[in-house]
């Protein structure tokens, strides 16, 4: 096995976040790195979002997905940086292997790489997950009623729409008021479609506030907060939803339920990691986020296997995937080049042992876990309710007068937005971030 | 108009292994189905269980068929490469009443045939499944799993690949019966079939000297259309989870509750499948409209609290899909439990073989019911064996039928595989890891039209955890391209569950019609 070509880096995925991770690799002094991608271009899926709001934060202007992707693989073309990198489109990884490390420096990985005519293994001292996350279904939420052709996620209808000149409906209700759906509900009604509907179950709308401004208010079309679907119909197309209110305790108030008619299903329920090949190779999984549990410098639980992007924790804005991605890169060819002294793979006790950073009130999660060593940290966390007037606090986790180290002020808090700060951690010491309204 | 010997109604399990056997003799046979392909009725909807024959009163259809069926249905599986699993069952008991009613389902099922049954202990519980709950159980070695839908299809091809025609899509809407000594001298029955959704269409008439009547739930409808009004079949529902595949090594064999005395149904159990997922269900309510197959809200809440109850290791995220089947149950609501099937050629219109009822254990008995049919049909028309009988699983359509699925192949031979043929290189559904190989392979077997929902049947795409996220997206590109099916003709089921509107821009399709 040792035979077969070894990388300093593997990337899987050449979306946003692996075209930035090899950026971050190449910068950081990896020699050779890899980039597996399975679709035939790279850009992942801001191939599909042909609508405008990329780049404000990292080009300070407003891009498209495609134009986004286009600079991000553009700095790869870079003649520094071009000729350590190989892309690997039309490439599916099959398995990823952590190979037992039997000297210090020669730890790493195989992964069997499969694309049309074609199966082999490359090797790899680091790899960096960048696989993006994958929508909930109907059979997630569960969708009550019927399953007739019709109902669609929200991203599958946008690559449909977008890519490949498919059009799913004239009428459609759209469960959910996650970002798609709500990008989505504007583009159905740019093309010449109504959208009878938005709903949430949720009191507040899944996606940014400025979607909710730019996508439904400006065309009129109705967001159903606090509202549940009781039943789909339709035994061949669907023919209609029906929706009802919720009470106070979460319950569908039947009585006041509507009958809206559409052709058309689209939901908007959430999105979760594509975490299998990090469960497969061992890394332990955050319950909330569903990505891997990682330290501060976005390594996994398995030595040498780092995580970023939408595997790592769902983002709402692309331009804080390809920083988080390039620090992942770079951390992943630091300890390619030079790797620490041979580790073992930590248990889940373990892991839970050394977890210095405690989430605490208000929060639904905080990363990074882990804290490895003093130095500048970037936290990000997403809140569990809207509240206005928000502070967020770093503090020991020991109680006492002096324990808050940072406090973080927010006019407006939504669990749609994620909250992004650096920290200075000066001192090795257990931490709690929580927040609270005031 | 060609007068077949026999015009079987249904291609459901029970009228495909009816279908396969007669195909074997020297009549000439056509099988007519409503829906697009085989088995999208009750034969694909149910638990996939292939029952031992405890639970029926002795000397019963239910009894004797399920006993003979099991014990066929491993053979048939294997010549027709239709995965089996022969996992076995326990039937728990909570209380010494219900440990009295094992006693009665043993005595039963001795007095049935059924190999191999025994009470166990909590300790033998505890080892054929660790942590079960209960006082003690019935065990019975002979019960297996197997895929409905693929037994159904593999059953299909092999009474295509001897010579028989399928009409898909076709409804029968009356049927005249033979009068000899009419005026008219009919001599045998003759169908007047609708083609789905073209009511423009003038009705398509097929003749029979013997007509079956494998209907399923529209059997009694078939059976008034011949003037035999005996029966109604009362709708039940059963709801149903699909649980992720990360839970397949959490449950070695069947687990099943004791019944109650005047349940319609087995009660609510986890059930493994043949491609690893674990089903969570069936309910049990009678409904009105034979045809809805909705989940409700009430029920999947009970299914997912049973469901924790009996798997603690499952999470939130491990329920993938929720689907519903319909018993045809001849037991009224008021009277509950069950009535035996109704295997019958009937006296008073000669020629016409009557099957109705026939719920669990239909698939199980499925074989077995076919040979019965079989010697029905030698009473009335004389029988040989056909020459050169097409054995195993049949070449369709020029495509041999490639057993192993390339996700549960090794390394070595998916590099083989792929030598040999690219496209199994080129993934279609991540999920379940079906390549385009596989998918056009499926297409290609097809007996009927292409739709999406056979495809899923044929080769696991969309049946997964992101349940066609990924792929449905590739496969409309596969039958645009490889088929030359235009985006608003392909289908999720047939006429009716047209998918996609069509083109958002006028774009000529290649290969394709080119009106949009």
């Amino acid at each position: 096995m040792n035979n077969e070509p070894k990388f300093d880096v593997a990337i899987i995925g050449a979306g946003p976040a692996g075209l930035a991770a090899a950026a971050g690799a190449a910068k950081a002094s990896a020699g050779s790195i890899v980039i597996i991608e399975r679709n035939y271009r790279p850009g992942g899926i801001l191939n599909q979002c042909i609508h405008d709001g990329f780049g404000l934060h990292r080009y300070n202007e407003s891009l498209t997905g495609p134009e986004y992707a286009a600079r991000e693989y553009d700095i790869l073309q870079n003649k520094e940086i071009a000729n350590k990198i190989t892309l690997l489109s039309g490439t599916f990884v099959q398995d990823l292997v952590a190979e037992v490390a039997e000297a210090p420096g020669n730890q790493g990985f195989s992964l069997t790489v499969m694309s049309s005519g074609s199966i082999k293994v490359i090797r790899a001292a680091s790899v960096v997950l960048a696989m993006g996350c994958r929508e909930r279904t109907a059979g997630a939420i569960s969708l009550p009623g019927t399953r007739p052709a019709g109902i669609f996620t929200a991203g599958t209808v946008q690559r449909l729409m977008n890519m490949q000149n498919i059009s799913v409906g004239k009428r459609a209700v759209i469960i959910g008021s996650g970002d798609i759906g709500l990008i989505m509900a504007r583009r159905l009604t740019l093309e010449g479609a109504e959208v009878a509907a938005v709903t949430d179950i949720q009191p507040y709308p899944g996606g940014l506030d400025r979607n909710v401004r730019q996508c439904l208010h400006d065309f009129n079309i109705p967001l159903l907060l606090s509202t549940g679907i009781v039943k789909v119909h339709g035994k061949k197309r669907v023919e209609g939803v029906t929706a009802a209110p919720l009470d106070t305790h979460g319950k569908l108030r039947l009585l006041s339920s509507t009958y809206i008619p559409c052709d058309t299903i689209m939901l908007s329920v959430g999105l979760i990691p594509e975490h299998e090949l990090a469960r497969s190779v061992g890394a332990l999984l955050d319950t909330s986020t569903q990505g891997p549990i990682v330290d501060q410098h976005l390594m996994t639980t398995v030595p040498g296997l780092f995580a970023c992007g939408n595997v790592l924790q769902v983002h709402d804005l692309v331009d804080f995937v390809s920083k988080e991605a390039e620090y992942a890169g770079s951390c992943a060819a630091k300890t390619a080049i030079a790797p620490p002294r041979p580790t073992h793979r930590l248990s889940a006790g373990e892991a839970q042992a050394i977890l210095p950073i405690k989430v605490g009130s208000n929060l639904r999660y905080v990363l990074p876990h882990t804290i490895l060593e003093p130095g500048r940290i970037t936290l990000s966390m997403r809140v569990t309710a809207p509240e206005v007037n928000f502070r967020v606090h770093v503090a020991r986790l020991e109680k006492g007068a002096d324990r808050i180290l940072l406090t973080k002020t927010f006019s407006r808090v939504s669990p749609s937005e994620m909250l992004r700060f650096t920290f200075n951690c000066d001192k090795m010491e257990p931490l709690e971030v929580y927040g609270e309204s005031f | 108009m060609k007068i077949y010997d026999v015009v079987i109604v249904g291609a459901g399990v029970i009228g495909c292994a009816i279908a396969r056997i007669l195909a074997q003799t020297n009549l000439s046979l056509l099988i007519i189905e409503k829906e697009p392909d085989t088995g999208f009725g009750i034969s694909s909807r149910n638990s996939g269980v292939v029952h031992s024959g405890i639970h029926y009163t002795p000397g019963s259809n239910r009894a004797v068929y399920n006993v003979q069926g099991n014990r066929m249905m491993e053979g048939l599986c294997r010549e027709l490469k239709v995965p089996f699993k022969r996992s076995g069952k326990i039937t728990v008991a909570f209380n010494e009443n219900q440990v009295d009613t094992l006693s009665a389902l043993l005595k039963q099922g001795i007095e049935n045939g059924v190999p191999g049954i025994k009470l166990i202990d909590k300790k033998e519980m505890d080892v054929l499944q660790p942590g079960t709950r209960g006082k003690a159980a019935l065990y019975t070695p002979s019960t297996g799993i197997i895929s409905p839908y693929e037994l159904t299809i593999a059953l299909a091809e092999s009474a295509y690949a001897n010579g028989a025609d399928f009409k898909f899509n076709h409804t029968v809407e009356s049927i005249d019966i033979p009068m000899p000594d009419s005026a008219q001298q009919r001599e045998h029955f003759v169908l007047q079939t609708k083609y789905a959704e073209n009511s423009g269409t003038k009705p398509i008439s097929y003749a029979a000297k013997i007509l079956i009547n494998a209907a399923g739930l529209g059997s009694t409808d078939i059976a008034k259309m011949a003037g035999i009004d005996d029966y109604t079949i009362y709708p039940c529902r059963g709801e149903y989870y699909v649980l992720d595949k990360r839970l397949r090594d959490s449950l070695n064999l069947l687990i099943y509750p004791v019944p109650g005395a005047h349940s319609s149904g087995l009660g609510i159990h986890l059930t493994n499948t043949v491609d690893g997922n674990i089903l969570i269900g069936p309910s049990n309510e009678y409904i009105i409209d034979d045809e809805d197959t909705s989940t409700t809200i009430d029920i999947m809440k009970t299914l997912r609290e049973e469901g924790h109850h009996l798997l603690p290791a499952l999470g939130g995220s491990d329920f993938i899909r929720s689907f519903s089947g319909i018993r045809p149950k001849l037991a009224p609501p008021k009277e509950g439990g069950f009535r035996d099937f109704i295997i019958e050629s009937r006296q008073d219109v000669p020629g016409f073989i009557n099957l109705t009822g026939i719920e669990s254990p239909g698939l199980t008995a499925s074989p077995a019911i076919a040979e019965q049919v079989k010697s029905l049909v030698g009473e009335l028309l004389p029988l040989r064996a056909r020459d050169n009988i097409v054995r195993g699983r049949p070449v369709i359509h020029n495509i041999p039928f490639t057993e192993q699925k390339f996700s549960t192949c090794s390394r070595e031979e998916k590099s083989e595989l792929i030598t040999r043929n690219r496209d199994y290189g080129s993934i279609v559904c991540r999920c379940e890891e079906v390549t385009a190989a596989e998918i056009k392979e499926a297409a290609a077997r097809t007996l009927g039209p292409v739709t999406f929902a056979g495809i899923k049947y044929r080769t696991r795409a969309m049946m997964g955890r992101c349940q066609g996220g990924f792929c449905l997206q590739r496969l409309t590109e596969i039958l645009r391209e490889s088929f030359g099916i235009a985006t608003d003709e392909q289908t999720l089921k047939g006429p009716g569950t047209e998918l996609f509107t069509g083109l958002l821009r006028t774009l000529q399709e290649p290969g394709t019609k080119e009106s949009l």
